[in-house]
């Protein structure tokens, strides 16, 4: 009970961490000295250059790759201290570049998210079919239900991936580029409805993105991966502190602070 | 399984000698008034071939649909990944290095024996592709390791042969044309305990199959440990490949062909639906095979492995052009 008594809780927290790969006897620093906290019910967005980390840092939060040094905690726990099945109750994921079977449909797919709850026979309780269909109805997928993934669009395949996680039901949901190969309008929609989840659900969204002029304006705080480290703050704070004008290297690409847009210089 | 007992009766009327139909039911009822050459045919040729077919193509397909799920590939087969190739190496080992190494090999084809060996040949290979199958993510470049290690084993066997007595590359060419027949009682006894072992595995390892569809980082972000599920999938598909390669000899395409088959039927992914469905169709299938090689009118019996093939590659490469694609 202690937990809910704090102002603001915290979801997500980094303690002077270092992350990179380990090859042989030598390791490869991508980003150190990363300190940053995010706070329940945010949506917050994560940026950087190709190359700067992203990736590396979201699979290094979300467990699956082990920091090099620091502490990651999720929900006040040491994020590789909790128990697989544990953490399938408190973080979910939408990945890119996953070898996912086609042949699934939308519904099988959504319905995959379950399995933290379900037995071992993955029998499916009534509570579990309502949070499938909420899932489904959050992401507008009510018409394609029994439809096979390999006839989806990538945007409406991104949207399969996000009803999976929200199916899962967990707190915290950490999605890598959900917007690649998406056109403006749907990548718009895609960030609407993340900020949506946040908001309705209040559930803790973190994002890799590179389209940063767009979740400048709808994100509530964003990471900037620069010079190998983070920087982390709300929109508006990040455009003040100029992060933004020397993003991209060699000085090709400049930031207007007005219209909060990037220009080639 | 209407389908799957007619078939299996039909199997048992026909061959090499003719029978017919209403003693065949006399003999299965127990009636001692038939022949009892005829008799002797069917309880002690005749049911335990069909049984061992039976066993045969279901468990070929279960680890053929398994191995397709873990490798995301759908390749993927107990045959092309080198795990029939692992388990004639073993036997190889067992039957010609046996006798090479002064041995005498009391132990015929069947016995605990060969099973153990053709087993550790399989789970051998399969640790090594799966080792490589992590390193490579291309399904090409996995097939290509899986032909690799049949043009190995087959050296090795060809380098075993060479320094073995004639009769015992006899026994072991016989054994590699693959044979549902020279069954004991006993020796199928030995089978179902090991065909049980791995389809409960199989059946125990599901929700696991399920989650990897989605692929292994998904898979483990809802809870699954891979090593474990990896580790299951490996024993299991050692055990029922490697089994029933021992008894029957390596037989091709069944552990393609029919999870691609039951896929399309039922248009299901989901391991609950497809492992029962698998287990029946390889059976079907499998009973269609035999019953082929045994047709009335031919004297002999013809080899099962080749007939499994002229069957089998067709139907690959019908789903191949019909669907443009496999999918896993």
């Amino acid at each position: 009970m202690e937990r809910s008594k704090r102002p603001a809780q915290i979801a997500l927290e980094c303690k002077n961490l270092t992350v990179g790969y380990k090859s042989g006897g030598s390791e490869k620093v991508i980003l150190k000295d990363i300190n940053f906290s995010v706070s329940k019910g945010l949506f917050v967005a994560m940026v950087g250059i190709n190359g700067s980390g992203k990736s590396t840092l979201l699979r290094t939060l979300a467990g699956l790759q082990k920091p090099l040094s620091g502490d990651i905690y999720l929900e006040n726990q040491i994020i590789n201290s909790i128990n697989p099945n544990e953490k399938s109750k408190l973080l979910s994921l939408v990945l890119t570049n996953q070898t996912i079977s086609k042949n699934l449909t939308v519904l099988e797919l959504v319905t995959l998210g379950r399995q933290p709850h379900t037995n071992w026979i993955g029998s499916l309780s009534s509570k579990d079919k309502s949070h499938i269909l909420e899932a489904i109805e959050a992401t507008e997928l009510e018409k394609f239900k029994n439809t096979p993934c390999f006839e989806l669009s990538d945007g409406q395949l991104q949207r399969v991936l996000i009803a999976r996680a929200l199916a899962q039901d967990t707190p915290t949901i950490f999605l890598d580029e959900p917007t690649t190969h998406l056109d403006l309008h749907h990548k718009a929609s895609i960030f609407l409805l993340l900020k949506k989840i946040a908001k309705e659900q209040q559930k803790t969204i973190l994002c890799t993105t590179h389209d940063i002029e767009l979740v400048l304006s709808l994100c509530d705080k964003m990471v900037v991966l620069h010079k190998n480290t983070t920087h982390s703050n709300t929109p508006d704070e990040l455009i003040k502190s100029r992060i933004f004008e020397d993003l991209f290297p060699n000085n090709k690409i400049g930031f207007n602070n007005k219209t909060r847009q990037f220009f080639i210089r | 399984m209407i389908l799957l007992i007619a078939l299996f009766l039909v199997n048992i009327a026909l061959g090499s000698i003719h029978i017919p139909i209403k003693s065949i039911f006399k003999i299965i009822l127990g009636d001692d008034q038939v022949k009892s050459a005829w008799t002797y045919i069917i309880i002690d040729y005749r049911i335990p071939k069909a049984l061992t077919a039976v066993l045969t193509g279901s468990g070929l397909a279960i680890s053929g649909l398994m191995m397709q799920t873990l490798f995301k590939n759908p390749l993927a087969g107990p045959f092309v990944l080198g795990i029939s190739s692992g388990a004639s190496l073993g036997v190889a080992f067992f039957i010609l290095g046996g006798s090479a190494l002064g041995l005498t090999s009391i132990l015929a084809p069947g016995s605990w024996g060969t099973i153990l060996a053709a087993s550790l040949g399989s789970f051998a290979v399969l640790s090594v592709v799966l080792l490589v199958a992590s390193r490579v993510r291309d399904a090409m470049a996995l097939l290509i390791i899986g032909l690799m290690f049949g043009s190995l084993t087959s050296a090795v066997v060809s380098i075993l042969a060479y320094f073995s007595p004639a009769e015992e590359l006899q026994r072991y060419m016989f054994w590699s044309f693959g044979s549902l027949g020279d069954i004991s009682w006993n020796a199928l006894g030995v089978l179902f305990i090991c065909y049980s072992i791995g389809i409960l595995l199989a059946f125990s390892i599901c929700k696991s199959l399920n989650s990897l569809l989605l692929g292994e980082a998904y898979a483990q972000s809802i809870g699954v440990s891979l090593q474990r599920s990896r580790f299951v999938i490996l024993i299991s598909t050692s055990i029922l490949a490697g089994s029933l390669t021992a008894f029957v000899g390596p037989i091709a395409f069944v552990g393609l062909a029919v999870p691609h088959l039951i896929r399309q039927w039922f248009t299901a992914s989901n391991h609950w639906t497809l492992m029962p469905a698998c287990i029946l169709g390889g059976a079907l299938l499998m009973l269609i095979c035999d019953t082929l090689a045994q047709m009335p009118g031919l004297a002999f019996t013809l080899p099962i492995n080749a007939i499994t093939s002229i069957i089998g590659a067709p139907i690959v490469i019908w789903l191949l052009i019909r669907k443009k694609k496999l999918l896993f």
